[in-house]
């Protein structure tokens, strides 16, 4: 990473942690929706067999990751709209810098919230069954998924005309995982969303990841939340250069 | 002997069907206040984003710091700064990190940096809000953390874009004199503003744009003479006083109805003296005496056929009010 990156990494990381929202909205709220899930509502739920909280906590994972981005939406919006980026501009600090800056406090940010709710499922009696190359195996894909929704909300936050239809931009992605396996299987819900729930992305990584941590991996899904992640990360990172460019 | 350090021929831009610069010709010397004046639309911002890189031209050429400003970016970029019309600091950042992020993005090590830093918070007297997150600053502190930030790279050029619009008059005057240090330290200052007084006091050489185009060019002074209209204002207490002044000076026109006689004049000392000495000689007691000498806005109007639109125009005229 460039120097300059290195400095508006700092940057970014200062923000982050002078605004209270981010921190909440990152970090507490997805522990907030677990124990929601788990404590208050999940002996409602029949997932087939097994405690509800070894089901649920890769969905958990996965509304971790998507709370996270928001703040990164906004965030990147806010520096195109202040006078700012321009500031950068004409100091020839490197094109990719301020990109790469948002992109890896977000994944730093992303990866610590997704740490503490693994850390509060196994207060909840998590119990994964996972081998130590299976943990490997799933931090790896979540890694990569991580990388690419950076990419895409990094995308979403360059191409908001304001600082508030930036932070409405990643309500789609806070969504998804409702409709997918992340809380109940797909298969449980009615006609129409079942398909979509089916076959959108998430449940295929959140499927993977769950495999991978009940010990019994599911290298269709993995395979297809690599590609999911692939096509994510290559959509979201030319998207932003595109955007970057014309509007800087 | 001086040199030019932008010069820019033939500027055009347009966004989508509507042109912004039709064909604008610039020439700045070094160590000079170079302001472009016009009001709000006239295309400033548009011609400071072009000379900075900061957009691409549709048509033209220009130069800064002797690189061409279309092939040249990096070049450019390392010899200017910008300071502009929002103020662009870190809101979320101190007015000392501020400084030190500029610090560290221009590469300055460890303690050279810190030592920049804490000179410029002096200078700019920020020392006591170093430390405060910038959004609590005033406006006229945010200016002057913004211009601040813009100096750590020590520009030998500096594009101040209405660097005074939406101050109070205390924080205007307090950059006016900081704008003329600059240049006394050897800079070059392209200014942009739409307020005729701000370019009158500070320009070297003033442009007038408008719609694109600029409209007449020269030193504050060239520009004033271009028209005439000065003369001195001389109200009565009653009409029989009128009367008598206008028989003293038959060269005046009267408004017998707010009871003010205009007499034409170069508003030099001389002249002056001898129109009140005639006054005096004739026993004609004036109630009020103003000097108003032609200023920008004037200018604007003869030149353009339509005022500037600047609701702060402050009117330069010189009152010397008398019992």
């Amino acid at each position: 990473m460039s120097t300059d990156a290195a400095v508006m990494l700092r940057r970014n990381f200062k923000h982050t942690l002078r605004n209270p929202i981010t921190v909440f909205n990152a970090i507490f709220m997805p522990i907030i929706m677990m124990v929601m899930f788990v404590y208050v509502f999940g002996d409602a739920f029949n997932v087939g067999g097994g405690d509800y909280i070894d089901y649920a906590t890769p969905g958990m994972i996965m509304l971790a990751i998507s709370y996270g981005l928001s703040a990164t939406a906004v965030s990147v919006s806010s520096d195109m709209t202040k006078g700012i980026i321009n500031r950068f501009k004409v100091m020839d600090v490197s094109r990719g810098a301020v990109l790469t800056g948002h992109v890896v406090s977000t994944m730093v940010r992303v990866t610590v919230a997704v740490a503490a709710v693994i850390g509060v499922a196994f207060l909840f009696g998590f119990s994964p069954e996972a081998s130590f190359t299976q943990w490997l195996a799933a931090a790896g894909v979540l890694l990569l998924v991580i990388f690419a929704v950076s990419w895409l909300t990094v995308a979403l936050g360059l191409a908001a005309k304001t600082v508030e239809s930036a932070g409405m931009a990643t309500v789609p992605l806070i969504m998804l995982p409702f409709f997918s396996s992340a809380i109940v299987p797909a298969d449980k819900m009615g006609p129409g969303i079942r398909e979509f729930a089916h076959y959108q992305p998430f449940t295929s990584i959140i499927e993977s990841v769950r495999g991978f941590l009940l010990g019994a991996p599911n290298t269709g899904q993995t395979l297809a939340a690599i590609a999911w992640s692939l096509a994510i990360a290559v959509l979201g990172y030319a998207w932003a250069r595109a955007k970057f460019g014309k509007r800087a | 002997m001086t040199s030019s350090v932008i010069t820019a021929s033939g500027l055009k831009k347009s966004y989508k069907d509507k042109v912004v610069l039709d064909g604008i010709d610039l020439d700045v010397q070094a160590g000079s206040i170079f302001s472009l004046l016009g009001p709000n639309g006239a295309g400033k911002t548009t011609t400071v984003n072009l000379l900075t890189t900061l957009l691409a031209m549709d048509g033209g050429t220009a130069r800064v710091a002797g690189y061409d400003v279309a092939t040249e970016t990096k070049g450019v970029r390392s010899a200017i700064g910008v300071t502009g019309q929002f103020a662009s600091v870190d809101e979320l950042l101190t007015g000392r990190e501020n400084l030190q992020l500029m610090a560290d993005l221009h590469h300055l090590k460890g303690d050279e940096g810190r030592a920049v830093v804490d000179r410029l918070l002096k200078r700019f007297e920020l020392v006591e809000s170093a430390d405060k997150a910038s959004s609590t600053y005033s406006g006229g502190m945010r200016r002057k953390l913004d211009l601040a930030m813009t100096l750590v790279g020590r520009p030998q050029i500096i594009f101040l874009d209405e660097p005074t619009t939406g101050l109070d008059p205390r924080s205007r005057r307090t950059m006016w004199t900081i704008v003329r240090e600059l240049v006394a330290d050897g800079m070059t200052i392209f200014l942009t503003t739409q307020y005729l007084d701000e370019a009158d006091q500070l320009a070297d050489r003033i442009a007038v744009l408008d719609q694109g185009r600029i409209v007449a060019e020269g030193t504050p002074e060239q520009l004033k003479r271009q028209i005439p209209g000065g003369h001195v204002r001389l109200r009565f207490a009653d009409a029989t006083q009128l009367a008598a002044a206008l028989r003293v000076l038959p060269e005046s026109t009267s408004d017998e109805e707010r009871l003010v006689l205009r007499v034409p004049s170069d508003g030099g000392t001389k002249s002056l003296r001898a129109l009140l000495d005639r006054l005096d000689e004739y026993v004609v007691d004036v109630e009020e005496f103003t000097v108003h000498m032609p200023d920008l806005d004037d200018v604007f109007l003869a030149l353009t056929g339509h005022s500037s639109d600047s609701t702060n125009s402050i009117d330069s005229q010189t009152e010397v009010t008398t019992k």
